[in-house]
């Protein structure tokens, strides 16, 4: 049994028709998990997912629901995918009370939610599995440095990040078999980029998409975009027993931005 | 569902590995296919199969002391010789020392620190080209992986010397990440940083620590640094092999520079 297999588990990850999302539900699915994929929209088509239902994070009562979904046919969650997630893109002059609450609320307290709605299943499927269940958290490279015109998204994701130790810290603690770690991905090609690369055009941060997406690429030591599976591979490590060891602890997958 | 090795086809060298986390190590790479060389200081003779290289299913055994340039030299003719590639180096030797710096004697400062650092320059050094030739023909590249430490991300009283040398360690490794990616040598570099790990080495320098102090026994060191962890519990060796077994294969295509705190939540608080 290779170290990064996850046959037998039951793994949910929200925000799953997005690029990191839809690459995650696959590699996930292609290491033997069963996937259930989730977003915000009534109906969603995943490849390598067992199922697909709908959850807003944001929606205490939703999450309630679809753990007691989850725990009447499946009987046990263990790796929870804490990826959904939104981009404000804006000077803080021009950011609105509104969008700034709308971004703390699915990319923090969405993972609040989650983490808390979904513990005790977790608690109880992580017993009788080497390494114990497993909770990831999409951060961002964003949540560990700042960048101008992303003052909420930043804010956002450094919540995360310190989240994510904090229930480590207090798991590990109660003796409670789930770990908690962070993924920090720097630029991926998705459809939230493209969406970020036409705000900053919008707001005149760059001439020209062209431009946009070329400053942010060389802003990687690699010189390139990552690919949502090079972040899924990450995700899927750190669900399997190979990283039993690991809580509370921030996985960087960014090309080399912030090692510089 | 996984099927075989993710490391199938790939050569990798493990200093240090006859023992502890480097042997952990070299099982987990072996484990995923790697075509796994073996290096350490005891002779080769005494590391034949049923010496100490016994159990660990290493493609050679290479005696090679890691602060030595023209040890690694040969080590690097071999390798070409007989694979004819590296794809990954695991530069793991390193030896810790405890004591208050103002009795710390500059003699064993600099032992550390060829020890810790000095090996991880001259791996990196000896073998950046054929890990360069190597990367060109696979699909993200080769891949060093660096044992830092938690210690190398914050401090603890008694260990300054230790602290020093895996903070070198750390930055070092991120210095390369961006030559070798700035220059586009296909060569990712990344660290690893173990939290306590129960090893032959955390003994020693436990017995060590309890004989300097003389009122504590290893044992009560070694079960309040249990505690002290948040998942109360040392690391084993294998759980750090693996942490080095991702970074090693393609699944870590797009980290370079990146710190993996394999820790049990140590540095989460």
């Amino acid at each position: 049994m290779s170290i990064f297999d996850l046959s037998g588990t039951v793994s949910l990850v929200t925000g799953a028709t997005g690029g990191i999302g839809r690459a995650t539900v696959k590699a996930l699915a292609d290491a033997g998990s069963t996937v259930i994929a989730s977003d915000v929209a009534s109906e969603g088509g995943v490849d390598g997912a067992a199922e697909y239902r709908r959850l807003d994070v944001t929606d205490e009562a939703g999450w309630t629901q679809l753990l007691a979904a989850i725990d009447a046919d499946h009987g046990r969650l263990d790796n929870l995918v804490n990826n959904a997630g939104i981009s404000i893109t804006g000077s803080i002059a021009e950011t609105s009370l509104a969008e700034w609450r709308r971004c703390q609320a699915v990319n923090v307290e969405g993972v609040f939610l989650g983490t808390r709605a979904a513990a005790d299943l977790l608690r109880r499927s992580g017993a009788d599995r080497r390494g114990g269940s497993s909770i990831v958290n999409l951060s961002s490279v964003g949540g560990l440095k700042g960048s101008a015109n992303v003052a909420a998204y930043c804010t956002s994701k450094g919540a995360v990040r310190l989240f994510t130790k904090s229930a480590a810290a207090e798991y590990a603690m109660l003796k409670w078999p789930i770990r908690v770690n962070s993924v920090h991905p720097g630029g991926t090609d998705t459809a939230m980029m493209d969406a970020i690369y036409a705000r900053y055009v919008e707001i005149g941060a760059f001439p020209d998409l062209a431009t946009a997406r070329a400053t942010v690429s060389a802003g990687h030591a690699m010189g390139r975009m990552g690919s949502p599976d090079e972040i899924a591979a990450g995700i899927v490590y750190l669900c399997a027993p190979a990283a039993s060891f690991m809580t509370g602890s921030e996985l960087v997958i960014d090309g080399g931005m912030t090692a510089a | 569902m996984m099927q075989g090795g993710k490391l199938e086809g790939r050569v990798a060298l493990v200093s240090g590995a006859l023992r502890g986390i480097g042997r952990a190590i070299a099982e987990c790479l072996a484990a995923e296919g790697a075509a796994t060389i073996v290096t350490d200081l005891d002779a080769e003779e005494d590391a034949g199969p049923g010496s100490a290289l016994g159990g660990i299913p290493a493609a050679a055994y290479i005696r090679l002391d890691a602060t030595s340039e023209a040890d690694w030299q040969a080590a690097r003719s071999r390798v070409e010789r007989q694979f004819g590639r590296l794809d990954i180096l695991v530069n793991n030797v390193g030896a810790d020392l405890t004591g208050k710096v103002q009795d710390l004697a500059l003699e064993d400062w600099r032992r550390l620190m060829t020890l810790n650092v000095d090996t991880v320059f001259l791996g990196t050094k000896t073998f950046q080209p054929l890990l360069a030739r190597s990367g060109a023909s696979t699909p993200y590249g080769s891949s060093i992986v660096n044992i830092s430490s938690i210690m190398g991300l914050v401090g603890m009283g008694e260990v300054s010397a230790y602290n020093a040398s895996k903070g070198a360690v750390r930055l070092f490794t991120k210095s390369n990440a961006i030559e070798f990616a700035d220059a586009g040598v296909p060569i990712r570099v990344n660290s690893v940083h173990p939290g306590f790990v129960e090893t032959p080495l955390l003994h020693k320098g436990m017995e060590r620590w309890a004989a300097r102090d003389g009122t504590v026994t290893a044992a009560q060191l070694i079960a309040a640094m249990a505690q002290a962890t948040p998942i109360k519990r040392l690391a084993q060796p294998i759980e750090i092999g693996r942490a080095v077994a991702f970074l090693a294969s393609d699944d870590s295509s797009y980290m370079t520079g990146s710190e993996l705190v394999v820790d049990g939540g140590w540095t989460a608080r």
